[in-house]
């Protein structure tokens, strides 16, 4: 755990995560400018910061209504801006990148952020970008498999020696600068799909999956799967992190949670995804037993805690701001954060690990 | 509401034909339903390759959009070797596993056989049920003999085909009353 910078007695870390979405609020119609959503992306981290949250990460999403292509560069600011939150990609969509490339950019936020960059690298759900930068869909799957491990081996060796498919040759090439303290966390992102688990699990790298809503007991079988795959290959489980992320909203009440951000969600599915939020769907995620974090403090923190016992994981990341939610309404919900949700959770997260 | 027809297969006349007489029937009597007819053999469709549905351009794109905003779907399709046409096939590989989830489908089977009659049942609705589809239970089986000149000629035909119409129009009002009663209910 230690080598991915998770310390296991501090319980489960709570981070936020934004895909960078551009949307224009539902209930007005209007749309902040790139500037200004770029901008309050930055603070955003900082308020986070100083709310006492561990971690905060950006995402690349080369689609209309994303402002967030350029995630490195928008790390980059974050990483000036603060001093001891962790940054991270979620994702990094490294089949479309250069993985020397990345590991530069990345080694040079690690830098600048005193050792606090992480990357996380994912396949992209939207395939936009495989025309803007010039690669065949046909290889979704080998170029993901290709970049993920040359990423890794440039991760472990200061030299290497590397031949593929998809990129020229590096001979004795040192991928400079290195990162702090010899090594990033690069994790696996990881979709519902438990294919990509079983992958993560047996490359022995560590998990970051997505759950947007469902049944809690549905993720903890792809998590399982992971760590047998894990054990399968040779890893110890016990030091492989799983992270997971999904839709995260507070309110005075459950209802009142509902009510601020369906529309959000819903419109803001539809615009990216083609596809909204079914009502009934969303409001089943009210159950404890649901994986939608939108509710009162309390209830958030009970299915956090829920989660915690279901998943043993040691990272919950939080997309809050997915669809053009109002800066105020983030402002807020980082302070039930702050005030509410990490205390308990670390109380009892804590507590659990040191039995 | 926005019904769209879809015809599925790339050629023959006896689905065209059908669709023809769907199409007049449903706009003369139901001038409130917004109908948009899609016929397969006028399009030049891709293969699905997994892609988010918005990802498709020119006419694929254009095909799976305009069933993503369907509230019903009328689909009449022929049977080719005991199964539906890869053609019909495609079109559902094109979208998202729920795609046709709060959409009443409704569909009709032009057949060179009666041997085929089970065929829908076996090859067609296990894909609408697994879409999530509202699917109209009682379909139209049309054999060769019903058809002369491209014209149905069975009026015992033309008569199924017009409850089918109905039946569709109904269950789309329905449905969509069900829905937002029960919408209405959640407080957000």
């Amino acid at each position: 755990m230690e080598q991915f910078r998770i310390q296991k007695d501090n319980g489960l870390e709570f981070g936020l995560y934004t895909l960078g979405d551009h949307l224009a609020n539902p209930n007005t119609g209007q749309r902040i400018s790139a500037q200004q959503r770029l901008n309050e992306i930055i603070e955003l981290a900082k308020l986070a910061e100083e709310a006492g949250i561990d971690f905060f990460s950006v995402g690349e999403s080369h689609q209309e209504y994303f402002t967030t292509q350029a995630h490195s560069v928008v790390l980059s600011a974050i990483a000036q801006a603060t001093e001891k939150i962790k940054i991270s990609s979620s994702s990094t969509i490294i089949s479309t990148l250069d993985p020397v490339r990345v590991y530069e950019d990345f080694a040079t936020i690690d830098l600048i952020s005193n050792g606090r960059a992480e990357i996380i690298a994912g396949r992209a759900s939207r395939i936009g970008l495989f025309d803007l930068l010039g690669y065949s869909l046909n290889d979704y799957e080998a170029l993901y498999e290709e970049k993920f491990d040359l990423l890794l081996k440039i991760n472990e060796n200061e030299v290497i020696n590397w031949e593929g498919e998809f990129r020229p040759p590096l001979k004795n090439a040192k991928v400079l600068p290195r990162p702090l303290n010899g090594s990033l966390p690069i994790w696996r992102a990881v979709g519902g799909h438990s294919a990509s688990a079983i992958k993560a699990g047996a490359a022995g790298v560590p998990m970051q999956i997505a759950m947007l809503a469902g049944p809690t007991q549905s993720f903890k079988e792809s998590i399982d799967m992971y760590r047998e795959a894990a054990r399968n290959y040779g890893h110890d489980p016990a030091q492989l992190p799983v992270a997971t992320a999904g839709f995260f909203h507070i309110a005075e009440t459950t209802q009142q949670a509902q009510k601020e951000v369906y529309p959000h969600i819903n419109e803001g599915m539809k615009l990216t995804n083609g596809a909204g939020f079914p009502k009934r769907g969303f409001a089943m995620g009210a159950d404890r037993r649901n994986v939608l974090n939108v509710g009162s403090p309390q209830e958030v923190i009970e299915k956090l805690l829920y989660q915690h016992e279901q998943f043993d994981h040691q990272r919950y990341i939080a997309q809050m701001d997915f669809g053009g939610v109002p800066f105020d309404q983030l402002m807020r919900n980082i302070e039930w954060i702050g005030n509410e949700v990490l205390p308990a959770i670390r109380k009892h997260t804590k507590k659990e690990i040191d039995q | 509401m926005k019904i769209v027809g879809l015809s599925g297969s790339n050629i023959g006349s006896k689905t065209r034909t059908t669709m023809k007489y769907v199409s007049e029937k449903l706009t003369s009597q139901y001038p409130h339903v917004d109908w948009n007819f899609i016929d397969l053999s006028d399009y030049t469709l891709e293969f699905s390759d997994g892609r988010n549905y918005m990802d498709y351009e020119g006419d694929t794109g254009y095909i799976a959009k305009t069933i993503m905003e369907a509230d019903a779907i009328i689909i009449g399709t022929p049977i080719f070797q005991a199964s539906i046409p890869a053609t019909l096939k495609n079109v559902f590989d094109l979208l998202p596993i729920n795609a046709l989830s709060g959409k009443i489908v409704s569909f009709f089977v032009t057949a060179g056989t009666s041997k085929h009659f089970l065929i829908p049942e076996t090859q067609l609705k296990p894909i609408l049920s697994y879409m999530k589809a509202q699917t109209v239970s009682t379909y139209v089986f049309i054999e060769e003999k019903d058809f002369l000149n491209k014209e149905i000629i069975n009026d015992d035909v033309l008569f199924r085909l017009d409850a089918l119409v109905e039946d569709t129009v109904m269950l789309t009002d329905t449905y969509q009353r069900i829905r937002s009663e029960k919408e209405s209910m959640y407080d957000f």
